[in-house]
């Protein structure tokens, strides 16, 4: 096995999670930058419609750096992607998939399921639940609790922030309320 | 000076009037110029392989996770967690400096309802597009076109929350 044969296959949790770790000093040591990514979203509003609102209403691009990070997030994505893609099929656990087979889902080749992430549900249900409602219910979240995975999970546990803690857990109460809770009557629509 | 600006974010964090406040702050004193940034670019740019090969920015590994069938997340984000705390408590404890020889700034985090609030509309949110604000970037640059589209819609989200704030329970 070459050594890009070796990277090709899918990175186990006690080699991705580290790296991940790892962000938070990095970013810390190269310029003093706390890690968190929904601020780029914020950055975002605040470059192109500030709309006069106080919150939107600062100096963005000392803030630069994160919108750099995210450029880079995607371009990362790409090059894994299209260059170290790999061969073998996807596999998932065969409880999630028994359950996601009742929902309707059918095609379980790739990392997102072709069933709901098509151009085709654009202008569907299907795409306005998906896409626009999950959409609106991140940015509007992240932005509510101040900060997502990265910025309260990763970097506020690892500096012992307790407020971080709270979100957290509460991310992960509106996650298990969607998937078990609401998910299945979401699914009965299409 | 960085100090004094981790205080205020302390002491009166709800008050869209207040000084800026962010919550992924640039610390550095000293001002870069745009070709500095470029390094934060590289840096995301390997987060992103790695969501990539770890399989995160997968909707059905998001899902996984929600359904307790797979331990990969929970190991993902756990072991980020604990190398993260390491690395923190080592800077602190060594009083490490940055490579522009500043001392590394962490401002707190201040508890108010959002984290609550904000913190389960986001977990609703997480588990219908299976994705947090990181892995969208990923998704797209991975060729997920469409999620162009929920991007947007969490940009939308973020304005949303910017014009009620005032109005909103903190």
């Amino acid at each position: 096995m070459t050594f890009l044969d070796f990277i090709r296959q899918p990175w186990p949790w006690y080699v991705a999670g580290p790296i991940i770790g790892l962000t938070v000093p990095t970013l810390l040591l190269i310029g003093n930058k706390s890690f968190g990514i929904s601020s780029s979203l914020r950055h975002i509003c605040a470059a192109c419609l500030p709309a006069n609102l106080p919150f939107f209403n600062y100096n963005w691009k000392k803030e630069a750096w994160n919108l750099f990070f995210v450029a880079g997030v995607l371009i990362g994505g790409f090059l894994a992607t299209y260059f170290l893609e790999n061969p073998a099929d996807f596999e998932l656990a065969p409880a999630t998939e028994q359950a996601l087979r009742a929902f309707g889902i059918r095609d379980f080749s790739g990392l997102m399921p072709a069933d709901l992430f098509a151009t085709a549900n654009l202008f569907t249900l299907k795409g306005l639940v998906f896409f626009v409602l999950g959409g609106l219910l991140v940015g509007f979240g992240t932005r509510y609790a101040g900060g997502c995975t990265s910025g309260h999970a990763i970097m506020g546990l690892s500096n012992l922030q307790w407020p971080s803690l709270v979100a957290t857990i509460c991310f992960m109460a509106g996650g298990f309320t969607m998937t078990h809770l609401l998910l299945p009557f979401i699914f009965k629509l299409f | 000076m960085n100090n004094m600006q981790a205080t205020s974010v302390q002491s009166a964090p709800n008050l869209a009037t207040d000084s800026f406040v962010c919550d992924a702050p640039n610390n550095q004193q000293k001002t870069e110029n745009w070709t500095a940034n470029l390094k934060y670019l590289v840096v995301g740019l390997a987060f992103g392989v790695v969501f990539v090969k770890a399989e995160i920015i997968s909707w059905f590994r998001i899902q996984e996770m929600f359904r307790l069938d797979s331990f990969h997340m929970y190991g993902v984000i756990g072991s980020a967690v604990v190398v993260g705390l390491l690395s923190v408590q080592l800077i602190k404890r060594f009083t490490i400096k940055t490579l522009r020889g500043e001392p590394v700034v962490i401002p707190p985090k201040t508890f108010n309802k959002g984290q609550v609030y904000g913190g389960f509309i986001f977990g609703l949110g997480w588990a219908i597009t299976g994705a947090c604000p990181g892995p969208l970037f990923a998704q797209i640059g991975s060729g997920y076109g469409v999620v162009l589209v929920t991007l947007l819609s969490a940009v939308a989200g973020t304005w949303l929350y910017g014009y009620f704030r005032e109005r909103l329970p903190h």
